[in-house]
């Protein structure tokens, strides 16, 4: 029978059904500071071990400071910060693991970064971690997704967790992507189109030519805002750039299981004829730079637009949404996007802070300068190599002229645990995933954006489509 | 895990869409290394006026009087009655433990984001599901009468209100059977360990790489 790629990748690790709930085997637990020493704990209380120390690889990046390293631990000014990061570090020695980046490791980064980029997520892989946007690594046709805490812990215990099935739904996107337009936008298109609950119980597969033309970088990005549109899992076919970006990473396979993982890998895509509980189509022509004007992702529209009025809202529920949104982000309805002033930039996160993200935001900052009435723009690279990779090709003296910080490694402003945050009232540019409340620090206004326009708002200091510039 | 079977419990009505775990339980709180406690936290940027942080004492904190849980008449609810997409954003499971932690035993919502709504179930909370104009309907009366109560019957599947209307529920069989006993699911995934070891063997055959 055609099957959906969701379909094989889930059917291939049930290890156990009943009543429709299936245990599955799980490949890869990801594991970082803040979702993980309540689990440790749990097991400890148990008297548990962790069933496979093999499949944990483990990372700091939510807390930790962006600035100060030359300092070490002592930098981190907040005690109980301090205290998790030590903790995660305690907990690994107790209980063990693959690998392990620690504060300050060279390899360190943002979970979903360091993942793929140290061939710890391959093709075929159950990947779980407690974190929502562990639906990045279905980029590689990988059943990635996030879980709680009781799960991580679950997992660590028994290598499995209790599934459902979900309903599968393909988002199909074809034709071209325009000069200017990347995967962020198309992310953000989607859940425009959506709704941010659209998703929920479904897991997504991204399918056509303009997804077919993503790098694995744009896939990625493209996976990781699956969950803001409620999917759990967001998924990508496997294709010959999945297994180019793969081949020769640290963990990947080598000599002849390189052979035998291919032939399997090559597989993994959805049979003609398999039927997905529902299609939503785009065409990649119709889809411009998008800027989110209020407090859910799905509150989008293009830069050339304006902050709608409510008398596009279609149900009460959203008008009173609407409302508050305004209130929140201090606009008003029909203003222009582009005549948005912003006071702060954040180039990073799981979405927005690899390689190429980083590229196509210095080029267009290249011999040019923030503008005056922006107070800060950061550029915080997702992982340790990142960095190294930017500052190889000279990025960073790229942003440093025109007036960016360029900063250590981690999740900084995408949800300002760590020091870099926004004041109330204060509007930022970023090119994260979560515009809700208070979410880049409290009375923040945060509009998602990709990284091109992220660095044209920083030029001009306000929204502007970035072709134009 | 508690049990859960059946509650009596006073109803507040948090009456937006969307809200978030990020709003649930606000970043900042996230960096402790604890499963409980985070009950004063709840909500905290609806909640006070100030900014919160941890190890603040939270009792000398001004509060905000327009935050509905923070009205006199919803003092002690049990049942947290919201909007659609309840629970949406991170994964954190520390929404959960501060809903619970605050008195939350039960949210009734006309949909939930899927890691929060699963969330639950781990910790002894029930989320319900009941259609956008029931839950229209519950926040009509909740608002019309102080101290409204629900009924809520996991046996039974069923929220009956003081006037004696019932709505069924539909929970997952499995999810129903574990809240009903307050049964651990590690401990029960544990009585498959052969399973578990049997596949992980066929698994480790046909793609050793994993295993690397
Ligand atoms: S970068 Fe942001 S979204 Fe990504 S893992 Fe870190 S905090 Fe979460």
């Amino acid at each position: 029978m055609a099957k959906t790629l969701y379909d094989k990748l889930f059917d291939s690790h049930v290890v156990h059904e009943e009543n429709g709930t299936a245990l599955i085997y799980i490949d890869r637990h990801l594991v970082h500071e803040v979702t993980s020493p309540q689990a440790f704990e749990g097991l400890r209380l148990a008297g548990r071990k962790p069933w496979r120390i093999s499949s944990i690889v483990a990372t700091a990046d939510h807390n930790t400071p962006t600035n100060g390293w030359d300092k070490g631990l002592a930098g981190i000014a907040d005690p109980v910060a301090r205290l998790q990061i030590e903790t995660l570090t305690s907990n690994i020695n107790e209980f063990g693991a693959k690998a392990y980046f620690p504060f300050m490791n060279k390899n360190q980064g943002i979970v979903h970064v360091v993942g793929p980029e140290q061939g710890a997520t391959l093709p075929g892989m159950t990947v779980v971690c407690g974190d929502s946007h562990t639906s990045t690594h279905g980029a590689f046709g990988a059943l990635a997704h996030g879980i709680g805490t009781s799960e991580v812990e679950h997992v660590m215990a028994t290598q499995c967790l209790v599934q459902k099935k979900s309903k599968t739904m393909q988002v199909l996107v074809n034709g071209v992507l325009g000069k200017g337009v990347t995967a962020k936008d198309v992310a953000l298109a989607i859940i425009g189109k959506t709704g941010t609950a659209g998703g929920n119980g479904y897991a997504i597969e991204f399918a056509g030519s303009a997804i077919r033309g993503l790098s694995m970088e744009g896939r990625m990005t493209l996976c990781n805002m699956a969950i803001e549109a409620g999917a759990r899992a967001g998924l990508v076919a496997v294709d010959e750039k999945t297994i180019e970006y793969v081949k020769g990473r640290p963990f990947s396979p080598t000599a002849d299981q390189w052979d035998a993982a291919v032939a399997y890998w090559q597989t993994l895509h959805t049979d003609s004829g398999a039927d997905f509980d529902t299609v939503v189509t785009l065409n990649a022509e119709d889809i411009q730079p998008q800027v989110t004007w209020g407090t859910s992702p799905e509150m989008v529209v293009s830069v050339d637009g304006r902050v709608p009025s409510l008398d596009l809202a279609k149900n009460e529920v959203q008008r009173a949404d609407w409302e508050r949104a305004y209130a929140y982000m201090g606009l008003t309805p029909n203003t222009p996007i582009n005549e948005i002033n912003i006071d702060k930039v954040f180039i990073g996160s799981c979405t927005n802070s690899r390689i190429e993200d980083l590229r196509a935001a210095a080029a267009v900052a290249k011999g040019k300068h923030i503008a005056p009435n922006v107070k800060l723009a950061l550029v915080v690279p997702g992982s340790g190599l990142v960095k190294a990779q930017a500052e190889q090709e000279g990025l960073d003296k790229i942003f440093i002229a025109a007036g960016f910080e360029w900063r250590e490694p981690g999740c900084s402003m995408c949800l300002a645990m760590n020091a870099d945050r926004l004041e109330s009232g204060e509007r930022c540019a970023s090119t994260s995933n979560r515009n809700f409340e208070g979410r880049q620090g409290q009375g923040g206004r945060t509009h998602l954006v990709s990284p091109e326009m992220a660095a044209a708002a920083a030029i001009t200091g306000h929204f502007v489509d970035v072709r134009g510039l | 895990m508690d049990k859960f079977i059946q509650l009596k419990g006073l109803v507040a009505p948090l009456d937006r869409a969307n809200v978030d775990t990020d709003a649930i339980i606000p970043k900042q709180f996230l960096k402790s290394i604890k499963r409980s406690g985070f009950g004063p936290n709840a909500f905290d940027e609806w909640r006070y006026l100030d900014h919160g942080e941890p190890g603040m004492d939270n009792s000398k904190r001004k509060i905000n009087p327009d935050f509905v849980l923070n009205q006199a008449r919803y003092l002690g609810a049990r049942v947290l009655l919201t909007r659609e997409n309840f629970g949406c954003g991170s994964s954190r499971e520390h929404a959960p433990w501060a809903l619970e932690d605050f008195g939350f035993k039960v949210i009734i919502a006309s949909s939930y984001a899927d890691i929060f709504f699963n969330n639950c179930f781990k910790n002894g909370m029930l989320p319900i599901v009941l259609s956008a104009e029931i839950v229209d309907n519950l926040f009509n009366q909740v608002f019309a009468a102080e101290g409204y109560k629900l009924d809520v019957d996991l046996s039974a599947q069923t929220v009956t209100t003081p006037s004696g209307e019932v709505f069924k529920f539909e929970v997952d069989a499995f999810r129903k059977h574990c809240l009903l006993n307050g049964l651990d699911d590690i401990g029960l995934t544990m009585q498959h360990q052969d399973k578990i070891k049997t596949f992980e063997a066929k698994h480790q055959q046909a793609q050793p790489w994993l295993f690397n």
